[in-house]
């Protein structure tokens, strides 16, 4: 947020590759978000998607290519990007109440070993009531539906105040209600001129929720508008099965431990 | 009862050091045993305490006797590499983590009871108090290794105290940690090392067999009592001090018995207290929530059969006898009149001396049983219309769900199915207010609320 230049496009992706020791793998992605957007990122079970974010974030390591968010690579603009993880990758019997978790999407900004402010307490609390959930907050996490605990998770990553938003299945297995929620803030985000990167499983609502589509299965397809990019013909080169030759030298640099040589 | 008031007097100097010494282990290990816990680490705090044996054999021939830097030095190496043992055979070979664990754990410390054995058979002058490291034996401690082992303990619970936030993050979300550019690896290793000084710092009091205990029991307790990590910390160091208190007093009033095992005893009494006697999460108030639902069930039902009586033969003020009421359930005489006489009391029900003895339901009885009655056809209504269930299937889903179904969802039934007159097996569903039903079906679906 602070020192963006105007001309840098929010999030550009070039070359990149991700060998990953034993699941899907990604081939040379290539692509620049443009800001403002609103993008869902579909593709088949395996094609890569989470792995892709995944890999933008620096979670998991790539063998080639790079990221640059505003021209600049993750660890300068740490504080203008936000990640929401799958809701399944956390232990939801972990002994914390719902704003302590938001609480956390305050902890960019503040020094190691620095504790929360009053002011970081308001925003958390503010994060808290945008999705609806003000009266849970002192409720164990537990004790929430998963739609319920998705929207902690949006809460949280809008208590981290970032223009740059990348969200792993944000959709996945909630209710129509927190559906609706969750839809509506990204629009209101959206409206702010930030910028968002949905992984999403579901068809159906791409064309009415999203105006960008990147369409992924072990290398992209296609991305643009959703108008333009999201036709019978797209959808037919990613689901229509996998590049044979493609996948089989996957499956190969698999089994041989191929390592990339890093340039 | 006399060595109790001596010993918690604390007139003697050298009491106050072993307590203060034990008491400062007992936090320490509860707190850094509390993230060893959440972040399902315990069995590698339990390989490393065995593992750190040899570390201290060789300190202890180092030093050429008990010097408890020299030793704390050993341990400390000892565990380390114990972790990066396991760590390398899990990262690069097919082996599981649980398997390297044991392996680790078992040939560590095989190796140390191999050089404990070495030095006893040798002619080293002083090997006095070597066999405690096995067991633990606070009263042993001296000035100097309460100096030692409890500024250990006092730098890790400062430790602790400082970097919590950081802490909470990486053991709730590690991914999101990495996301927001933590230094995630270094913040892992400052954990393990803490633990592997926690267990260093107990090898006297506790000894090397039966630290992990205390690592792991505390805070194991600990979960039973709340739900928030800070609270958690302080339960799991409040337990670990009594658990260490109690264990250095044994030590004193029997100095020929070990200290740890003592301790791990303790321990396990105040883990056992939480588990039968904790609140809300305890086996006894479960027990005790269970007991009260089925005794809930049971008299709905019996409320339900004294409405079924009326609906069959439309006669509200007949009295129902106790052998009618008998037939509709399956329940004991004495369990029955403990639940008709409930319902009395709560004036669910009049009862009658009779001739013939027997009850009715008062107004509130028979709101209350319409009630059920109605949530129990709305509920075989919607799964025969939403679910497509077929009606001669949806009757024991129904008997079980009309306990459970609250005012609210019983509205939003009613909104999603218009208020139907009848049940898909056409009996009629009572309304208490039958001029107040909602006609309109479509423009009030669940999704508005």
């Amino acid at each position: 947020m602070n020192e963006k230049s105007p001309h840098m496009p929010p999030l550009e992706v070039h070359d990149l590759t991700v060998a990953y020791n034993q699941k899907p793998v990604l081939w040379n992605i290539d692509f620049e978000i443009p800001e403002g957007s609103l993008t869902a990122v579909v593709g088949p079970n395996g094609a890569g998607k989470s792995t892709l974010i995944k890999a933008i974030m620096g979670l998991i390591p790539s063998s080639s290519g790079y990221a640059l968010f505003y021209g600049k690579p993750l660890g300068k603009r740490r504080s203008s990007v936000a990640y929401v993880p799958q809701r399944e990758s956390v232990d939801w019997n972990f002994p914390v109440n719902v704003f302590d978790v938001v609480l956390m999407g305050r902890y960019p900004h503040l020094k190691l070993f620095q504790r929360p402010r009053p002011v970081d307490k308001e925003i958390a609390m503010n994060a808290l009531k945008e999705v609806g959930m003000q009266e849970y907050s002192d409720r164990q996490i537990s004790r929430l539906s998963g739609g319920q605990q998705q929207r902690v998770f949006l809460a949280r990553a809008l208590a981290q105040d970032a223009s740059v938003y990348l969200m792993d299945e944000p959709f996945a297995g909630v209710d129509a209600a927190t559906e609706r929620v969750i839809f509506n803030k990204l629009k209101e985000l959206q409206e702010q001129q930030k910028t968002i990167l949905v992984v999403h499983h579901d068809l159906q609502n791409i064309k009415a929720y999203f105006d960008h589509v990147m369409m992924l299965n072990l290398r992209l397809t296609a991305f643009g508008p959703t108008q333009s990019t999201f036709t019978d013909d797209n959808l037919q080169k990613t689901y229509g099965g996998r590049l044979n030759i493609l996948s089989q030298i996957v499956e190969r640099s698999r089994q041989e431990r191929f390592v990339r040589e890093k340039e | 009862m006399d060595a109790f008031w001596e010993f918690f007097s604390l007139r003697d100097p050298n009491i106050r050091y072993v307590l203060g010494g034990t008491v400062l282990l007992g936090i320490a290990s509860g707190l850094i045993g509390t993230f060893t816990v959440l972040r399902r680490r315990a069995l590698v705090g339990d390989a490393v305490a065995h593992a750190i044996l040899p570390g201290v054999c060789l300190g202890f021939i180092l030093a050429g006797g008990k010097d408890p830097l020299l030793l704390v030095a050993g341990a400390f190496v000892f565990g380390l590499l114990s972790m990066i043992t396991m760590d390398f055979i899990t990262r690069n070979s097919i082996i599981s983590p649980d398997t390297s664990i044991a392996m680790v754990l078992s040939v560590f410390f095989g190796l140390g009871v191999v050089l404990l054995t070495m030095i006893q058979s040798s002619s080293f002058t002083d090997q006095s108090g070597l066999d405690d490291f096995l067991f633990g034996q606070a009263a042993s401690m001296v000035g100097y290794d309460v100096k030692v082992f409890g500024g250990l303990s006092l730098f890790i619970i400062l430790s602790v105290i400082l970097v919590y936030k950081e802490f909470k993050v990486i053991s709730f979300d590690l991914t999101y940690a990495k996301s927001i550019g933590y230094p995630v690896k270094r913040l892992e290793l400052a954990m393990a090392l803490l633990m592997v000084l926690i267990i260093t710092a107990g090898i006297q009091a506790v000894g090397v067999v039966l630290m992990a205990s205390m690592l792991i029991i505390p805070a194991a307790a600990a979960r039973y009592w709340t739900d928030s990590l800070s609270y958690l910390l302080l339960i799991a160091a409040v337990f670990g001090a009594i658990s260490g208190a109690a264990g250095s007093f044994i030590s004193y009033t029997a100095p020929a018995m070990p200290t740890g095992p003592w301790m791990v005893v303790s321990a396990a009494c105040v883990f056992f207290v939480s588990f039968f006697f904790a609140p809300g999460r305890g086996e006894l108030s479960r027990m005790l929530e269970s007991k009260k639902l089925s005794f809930r069930i049971r008299r709905e039902n019996v409320l339900k059969s004294l409405y079924s009586f009326e609906e069959k033969d439309g006669k509200a003020e007949r009295v129902r006898t106790l052998s009618e009421l008998m037939k509709t359930q399956r329940l004991s005489k004495l369990k029955m009149k403990s639940i008709l006489s409930y319902l009395k009391n709560k004036e669910l029900i009049h009862v009658y001396p009779g001739p013939p003895s027997g009850f009715v339901l008062t107004e509130n009885g028979r709101k209350e049983a319409k009630r059920l009655v109605r949530v129990h056809r709305l509920w075989e209504k919607y799964l025969n219309e939403y679910l497509q269930i077929p009606e001669d299937h949806v009757h024991d889903d129904a008997e079980s769900m009309e306990h459970l179904i609250t005012e609210d969802i019983e509205k939003e039934l009613r909104a999603s199915l218009g208020s139907p007159d009848k049940d898909p097996h056409q009996s009629q569903i009572p309304y208490d207010d039958p001029a107040s039903k909602q006609p309109d079906r479509s423009s009030n679906r669940r999704n508005t609320k």
